[in-house]
C-alpha cells in the first residue's frame, strides 16, 4: 500500500530533545471500570515538558486530557480509575515507582495543580491567608507570623490589590478571578518545577481571563517552570504554548510546535478543529462541522478512533491503529495519510 | 427586498440615510437602526428596565435595595435578522432573553412585537404572543424533562397551544421537526439521557421550531457544547434561519460565535448597551472603550498574532449590579475615565463627532469620548 | 462491518459522553475539496435498541442489586403472611393453655408458649398484620400529606412557604415519644387508627420538607422555564414537569420512613400508649415477655427478632431505592 512507502518509520515517542526533559510522561495507561464497561480513558500518552517551556493539552471532553494531569499529580481517583502502565518520569525519577510517602512530597513543593473552579478548590471556612501560609508551616515549617507575611507577600507576586488587608478575607469575598490569582498563588507557593493547569480560565469572563493567563504566563518565564496547559480552547493555546499535544479518545493524535500546528495541521482531527472555530477577524464562511461526535470511551471503534468522524477515511483506518508517525522535527502525528493531510493545508 | 439590505453583513456601508437618533425621544426610534428604508421592526424594544429587589427580614420584607439587572435597553429586531447580544457574566444579558420570551416581566420599558406593547400582557393574550417568540436554552442537559420521551418533549407545545396542530397531525409534526433539525425520526420513542450534548441541543431546538415561531431567542446555544459540535450546530441555526425565514436574539459571550452568525451587535455592560452596531462596525470600528476591551482579550487561534495583538488589559473586575457606578457604568476600569464619566451618563447614540463621518464608524457608542481603534488583526 | 460499533444503552458517563446514538450529528456540510464523500462513512443506522425510561433504568438496577432482591423477597413475605397469617400458622393465636406458660420449644411448637401458655410462633405470625398496617397506612398518609403540602409551598414560595415551614417545626418540636404517651393515652379504641394518626402527624414534616426541597430543585431546572415560555399553566408545570422529577426523593425518605415508623408503633405498644390488646403485636408481646427476660428469654427474643428483620428489610431497601435513584450516579 503507497501510503507505507512513503510515510517514515514511525516512533514510539517524540524526537529526543537536548537537554532532559523535566517531565516525561511514556506511553501512560489508565482506565476506568464502571458498571457499563471498562473505559480507557488514557490509552498510551506519551508527552514530555522542558523547563521554561509551556506544553498546551488540547482536547474535548472526554478526551482523556484532565486524566492524564491527575495521574501525572497522583491525585486519580481509584476506585474507579486505575493507572494500567507506563512510566511518568519527573527530574529523572519514575513517580511510579516511589513510595507513597515520597510522592506525596514531590506533589505540592515540586508539581503544583491549578484547578478551573477555584471557589470549591479552596476551603471555604478558612482565610486565604490562612490557607496559603498552611503550606509553609506544613511544609516549612515556618511560625504562623512568618506564614503570614509569606502569603502576602503571595498575593502581592499574583497582582491581588491591596494585598495586606485582604490577606484575612474568605474565599467567597474574592471575585472568579482574584479566586483564580490565590489558586495560583497556592501554587507556587512552595516554588514548584512543574506546574499542571487544568482549563485554568475557562469559568472566567475574558477580559478577566485574558488577565489570569498574561500572569500566569509571566511566572512562568520568571520562574522558568514547566507549564502544562491543559484546555479545550484553541485560542487560549495559541497565545501562550510553546508545543501543543491534540489529544483525542484517550490518545495523542497530534503533537507539533505552536505555529507549524496552526499552519499546518498533519492530523484531521486537528484540521477539522482549527476549521470548525469560527473567527473574531473572518466572517461570512461557512463553519466547517466534523461529523458525528466523540465516541464513548467503554466503545471506542478499531481501528483509528478518529476514522467514524473522518473526511480521509480508508479501509485501513478501520482496521489497523495508526501509530504515532514522525513528521518532522518534533512533530508527530497518528495518521495514516499524515502526508495528504500536511500537504492539503492552507 | 429592503430588510435583506438591512440585514446584510456585506453591504460595507450602511445605507445613507441612517438617522442620526436623537437621544432626547426613546420610544420613538430604536438607535443603531441600520437603515432608514428597512421594514417595520418585528421586535422594538425600547428603555427596558428589570430590577430585582433586594430584601432583608423573615416575616415583614423590607426592600434595601435592587439589582439592576436591566437598566435601559433600547434595540430592533428586523425580520430575518440575527441580532447578538455579547457582555460578560453580570451583565443582564440572560435577563434580556427572559423579558422578551415573557419569563420575567420588566419594571419599565416596553417590548413591543409587531407594534403590539407585549410586556404587558398576561394570560390568553400573552400565551397567544408567546406562540412567535421562542427560546433556546444554554444547558443541553437541564433544559430537557428527563422523565419525558423526545416525542412528548417536541409534541408539548402542541399540547399547550392545541390550535397550532391537529391532534391526529401532531406525531408526525413532531417527526418531521426531528428531521429537519437534523435527528433520527425513529428517536420519538426515546429519552433525553440516551442522547449526547449536541443531539439534545437539537431537540431543544427542535421543540422552539414546533409552533413555527418568527423570533428565536438563543441564550448561549453553543456555550455548553463540545469545540467540535458547536460548529455542527451554529450551521443548523443558520440553516433554519434560512428556510424558516426566523429572526433571532443570540445571546453569547463567545464574541468569535457572535461574529460568525449575527449581522447586528451588542455589546451590553452592566445592564446596559456600551455599543450597537452591525458586526462590520463593531469588530472592525469599535469606537467605545469597552467593546474595544473586550475583543482585544478574545484570545485568537492564530500563535502568529501573539506579538503584534494590541491587547488592552482592563484592571479589575465587573462592579457589582446591586451598587452600579454612577454616570458611565464602565468608568471604574476605564483609561479615558475622567470627571464628566461619573457626572453625565452617555447616553447610546452616534457620538458627536462621527456624526458627519460616513462610513462604518457611525454607528451608537455610549461614550463620551469615544474613538476608533482596531483592535482585531487583519480585519 | 467496521461500522462504529453501536454502545449498548450505556447511561451516566459524566458529560459528553453519553449514550451515543451514533446517527444525526452528521449535519454533512462537507466544504473540503478533496474531502471523502459525504456519504462513505458515516455511521450508519441504530439497531432500535429499546427504549428507556429512568424510571425503567432505575428498576434494572434495583433488579441487580443483592440488598433489594433480599429486602424485597423479606418484604413480600411479611405483607404475604400479614394478610393470610393461616398460610404458615395454623394455630389460634388467643388460645391460652396455662399449663403450658413460658415453656420453651416443643415439637410443634417451635418458639415456645407466653406467660399465658399462648403459641409464640402464631403470635409472632399473626403480629405481622398489626405492624405492616401501621408501617403501611402511616407512610403513606405521611407521604400524600407530607409531599402535598411541601410540594405545593416549594412551587409557590412566598408567605404560604413560610408559613407552611413554621408549622412543620413545630410538629418536628414534639417529642415523639412523650407526645405519644400523652396523645393516645385520651384515645380508648383498640384499633390501629390512632396510632396511624399520630405518626402521621409527627411523620408529614419530614416528608414535606423532604418534598419542599427537591420541587425547589426541580423547579429551577430549565425545562421548567421552558414550559413556562411555551405558556404553560401551573397545573402542567407542576404535574408534568415538576413532580415526576421530584418524586424519588419522597420514595427513598418514605421507604426509610416505614421501617422507623415500625419500629415506633412497637416502642409505643411496648410502652402501653400504642396499640392495646386483643390486637396482636410484637411490641405488646414483648412488652409483657421482658419481666421474664432471664427465665423465659424465648418470649421475648421470637417477637424482638420479627421487628427487628421488618425494619431492617424496610430499612435496607429504602437504601438500594436510593442506589437507583440517585441521579449523581447516572
Amino acid at each position: 500500500m503507497t501510503h507505507q512507502e512513503a510515510a517514515p518509520e514511525p516512533t514510539g515517542t517524540a524526537a529526543a530533545v537536548a537537554e532532559p526533559p523535566l517531565l516525561d510522561v511514556r506511553d501512560l495507561r489508565v482506565e476506568f471500570r464502571t458498571r457499563d464497561g471498562v473505559a480507557k480513558a488514557v490509552n498510551g500518552v506519551s508527552y514530555h515538558v522542558a523547563r521554561g517551556q509551556t506544553l498546551a493539552v488540547l482536547g474535548e471532553s472526554g478526551s482523556g486530557k484532565s486524566v492524564t494531569a491527575q495521574a501525572v499529580m497522583g491525585i486519580l481517583d481509584s476506585p474507579p480509575g486505575f493507572l494500567t502502565g507506563g512510566e511518568i518520569v519527573f527530574q529523572g525519577r519514575d513517580l511510579l515507582t516511589l513510595r507513597r510517602e515520597e510522592r506525596r512530597r514531590i506533589r505540592g513543593a515540586k508539581m503544583a495543580m491549578i484547578f478551573q473552579d477555584a471557589l470549591s478548590s479552596l476551603n471555604p471556612v478558612l482565610s486565604v491567608g490562612a490557607q496559603l501560609g498552611e503550606m509553609f508551616q506544613v511544609h516549612e515549617g515556618v511560625s504562623r507570623k512568618e506564614a503570614r507575611a509569606r502569603a502576602v507577600e503571595l498575593m502581592e507576586r499574583v497582582k491581588i490589590p491591596a494585598a495586606r488587608e485582604r490577606v484575612g478575607d474568605y474565599p467567597h469575598q474574592f471575585s472568579g478571578g482574584m479566586r483564580q490569582r490565590i489558586m495560583i498563588a497556592m501554587a507556587l507557593a512552595l516554588g514548584p518545577d512543574l506546574i499542571i493547569a487544568d482549563e485554568p480560565t475557562t469559568a472566567l469572563d475574558v477580559t478577566v481571563q485574558a488577565q489570569v493567563m498574561d500572569l500566569l504566563a509571566e511566572l512562568q518565564r520568571e520562574l522558568t517552570m514547566g507549564l502544562i496547559l491543559i484546555t479545550h480552547d484553541l485560542g487560549v493555546v495559541a497565545d501562550v504554548a510553546d508545543t501543543i499535544a491534540v489529544m483525542y479518545a484517550g490518545r495523542i493524535v497530534e503533537t507539533a510546535p505552536v505555529h507549524q500546528l496552526y499552519k499546518a495541521p498533519a492530523h484531521p482531527y486537528t484540521r477539522g478543529l482549527l476549521d470548525s472555530i469560527p473567527r473574531l477577524d473572518q466572517k461570512g464562511r461557512q463553519l466547517y462541522a466534523i461529523k458525528g461526535m466523540p465516541p464513548n470511551l467503554t466503545a471506542v471503534p478499531p481501528g483509528c478512533p478518529f476514522h467514524p468522524r473522518c473526511p480521509l477515511v480508508r479501509d485501513v483506518c478501520r482496521t489497523d491503529p495508526p501509530p504515532l508517525y514522525e513528521v518532522g522535527p518534533g512533530r508527530t502525528s497518528a495518521c495514516h495519510f499524515w502526508k495528504e493531510t500536511l500537504d492539503g493545508a492552507r | 427586498m429592503a430588510h435583506d439590505d438591512a440585514g446584510a453583513p456585506s453591504s460595507g456601508t450602511p445605507a445613507p440615510g441612517t438617522p442620526a437618533p436623537g437621544a432626547g425621544q426613546p420610544g420613538t426610534s430604536a438607535p443603531g437602526t441600520p437603515a432608514a428604508d428597512s421594514p417595520e421592526p418585528v421586535l422594538e424594544v425600547r428603555d427596558l428596565v428589570k430590577h430585582f429587589p433586594l430584601t432583608r427580614g423573615v416575616l415583614v420584607k423590607k426592600q434595601v435595595g435592587a439589582v439592576q439587572a436591566v437598566d435601559g435597553v433600547s434595540f430592533d429586531l428586523h425580520r430575518g435578522e440575527t441580532l447578538g447580544i455579547v457582555g460578560e457574566s453580570g451583565c443582564g444579558k440572560s435577563t434580556v432573553a427572559k423579558l422578551l420570551v415573557g419569563l420575567e416581566h420588566p419594571t419599565a420599558g416596553q417590548i413591543r412585537y409587531r407594534g403590539e406593547d407585549i410586556s404587558t400582557l398576561s394570560g390568553r393574550a400573552l400565551k397567544a404572543v408567546r406562540r412567535n417568540i421562542q427560546m433556546v436554552f444554554q444547558d443541553p442537559y437541564t433544559s430537557l424533562n428527563p422523565r419525558m420521551t423526545v416525542g412528548d418533549i417536541i409534541g408539548e407545545p402542541y399540547e399547550i397551544h392545541p390550535e397550532a396542530a391537529p391532534k391526529g397531525e401532531r406525531r408526525r409534526r413532531v417527526q418531521e421537526l426531528l428531521e429537519v433539525v437534523g435527528l433520527d425520526p425513529e428517536y420519538v420513542n426515546r429519552y433525553p439521557h440516551q442522547f449526547s450534548g449536541g443531539q439534545r441541543q437539537r431537540i431543544g431546538i427542535a421543540r422552539g421550531l414546533a409552533l413555527r415561531p418568527e423570533i428565536i431567542v438563543a441564550d448561549e446555544p453553543v456555550s455548553a457544547l463540545d469545540v467540535s459540535v458547536q460548529s455542527q450546530v451554529v450551521n443548523l441555526l443558520e440553516r433554519l434561519q434560512d428556510e424558516f425565514g426566523l429572526s433571532y436574539v443570540f445571546i453569547a459571550h463567545d464574541l468569535s460565535v457572535v461574529r460568525h452568525i449575527c449581522d447586528r451587535v451588542a455589546v451590553m455592560y452592566l445592564g446596559r448597551l456600551a455599543e450597537l452596531g452591525t458586526d462590520e462596525q463593531i469588530y472592525e470600528h469599535p469606537t467605545h472603550p469597552y467593546t474595544q476591551a473586550l475583543l482585544s482579550a478574545v484570545p485568537v487561534p492564530d500563535p502568529d498574532a501573539r506579538t503584534h495583538r494590541d491587547r488592552i488589559l482592563l484592571a479589575g473586575d465587573v462592579p457589582s449590579p446591586a451598587n452600579p457606578p454612577s454616570g458611565c457604568r464602565f468608568r471604574t476600569r476605564c483609561w479615558k475615565a475622567q470627571d464628566r464619566c461619573a457626572e453625565i451618563s452617555p447616553p447610546l447614540e452616534v457620538p458627536a463627532e462621527f456624526r458627519r463621518t460616513p462610513g462604518p464608524v457611525r454607528h451608537p457608542s455610549a461614550c463620551h469620548f469615544a474613538e476608533e481603534r482596531t483592535v482585531v488583526p487583519n480585519g | 462491518m467496521p461500522e462504529p460499533s453501536v454502545p449498548k444503552e450505556a447511561i451516566g458517563h459524566g458529560d459528553g459522553g453519553s449514550a451515543a446514538l451514533a446517527l444525526g450529528e452528521a449535519e454533512s456540510l462537507e466544504r473540503r475539496p478533496g474531502a471523502a464523500p459525504p456519504g462513505a462513512g458515516p455511521p450508519g443506522g441504530v439497531p432500535a435498541g429499546k427504549p428507556r425510561s429512568l424510571w425503567s433504568d432505575a428498576w434494572h438496577d434495583l433488579c441487580r442489586n443483592p440488598v433489594f432482591v433480599v429486602s424485597a423477597l423479606v418484604i413480600v413475605f411479611l405483607v404475604i403472611i400479614a394478610i393470610w397469617p393461616q398460610l404458615i400458622a395454623t394455630g389460634n393465636p388467643y388460645r391460652a393453655d396455662l399449663a403450658k406458660a413460658q415453656q420453651g420449644s416443643q415439637p410443634g411448637h417451635p418458639f415456645g408458649f407466653d406467660t399465658q401458655g399462648r403459641d409464640v410462633y402464631t403470635r409472632v405470625v399473626y403480629g405481622a398484620r398489626a405492624s405492616i398496617t401501621v408501617g403501611v397506612c402511616a407512610t403513606t398518609g405521611a407521604a400524600l400529606l407530607g409531599s402535598l403540602l411541601g410540594g405545593l409551598a416549594g412551587f409557590f414560595g412566598g408567605w404560604s412557604d413560610t408559613l407552611l415551614s413554621r408549622i412543620a417545626d413545630i410538629f418536628f418540636g414534639i417529642p415523639v415519644i412523650l407526645g405519644g404517651l400523652v396523645f393516645l393515652s385520651m384515645v380508648a379504641s383498640t384499633t390501629v387508627w390512632p396510632v396511624v394518626g399520630f405518626i402521621v402527624l409527627l411523620g408529614w414534616p419530614q416528608v414535606s420538607r423532604i418534598a419542599r426541597g427537591s420541587v425547589v430543585t426541580a423547579k429551577q431546572n430549565d425545562y421548567v422555564q421552558a414550559a413556562r415560555a411555551l405558556g404553560a399553566g401551573n397545573g402542567r408545570m407542576l404535574l408534568r414537569h415538576i413532580a415526576p422529577n421530584a418524586v424519588a426523593p419522597v420514595i427513598v425518605v418514605a421507604t426509610i420512613a416505614l421501617g422507623t415508623f415500625i419500629a415506633l408503633e412497637a416502642t409505643l405498644s411496648y410502652l402501653g400508649a400504642g396499640l392495646k390488646p386483643p390486637t396482636i403485636s410484637w411490641g405488646i408481646d414483648i412488652s409483657t415477655a421482658s419481666p421474664y427476660i432471664r427465665s423465659a428469654p424465648h418470649m421475648l427474643l421470637w417477637p424482638a427478632g420479627a421487628l427487628s428483620i421488618t425494619v431492617l428489610a424496610f430499612i435496607m431497601l429504602g437504601d438500594a431505592v436510593r442506589d437507583a435513584l440517585d441521579p449523581k450516579l447516572r
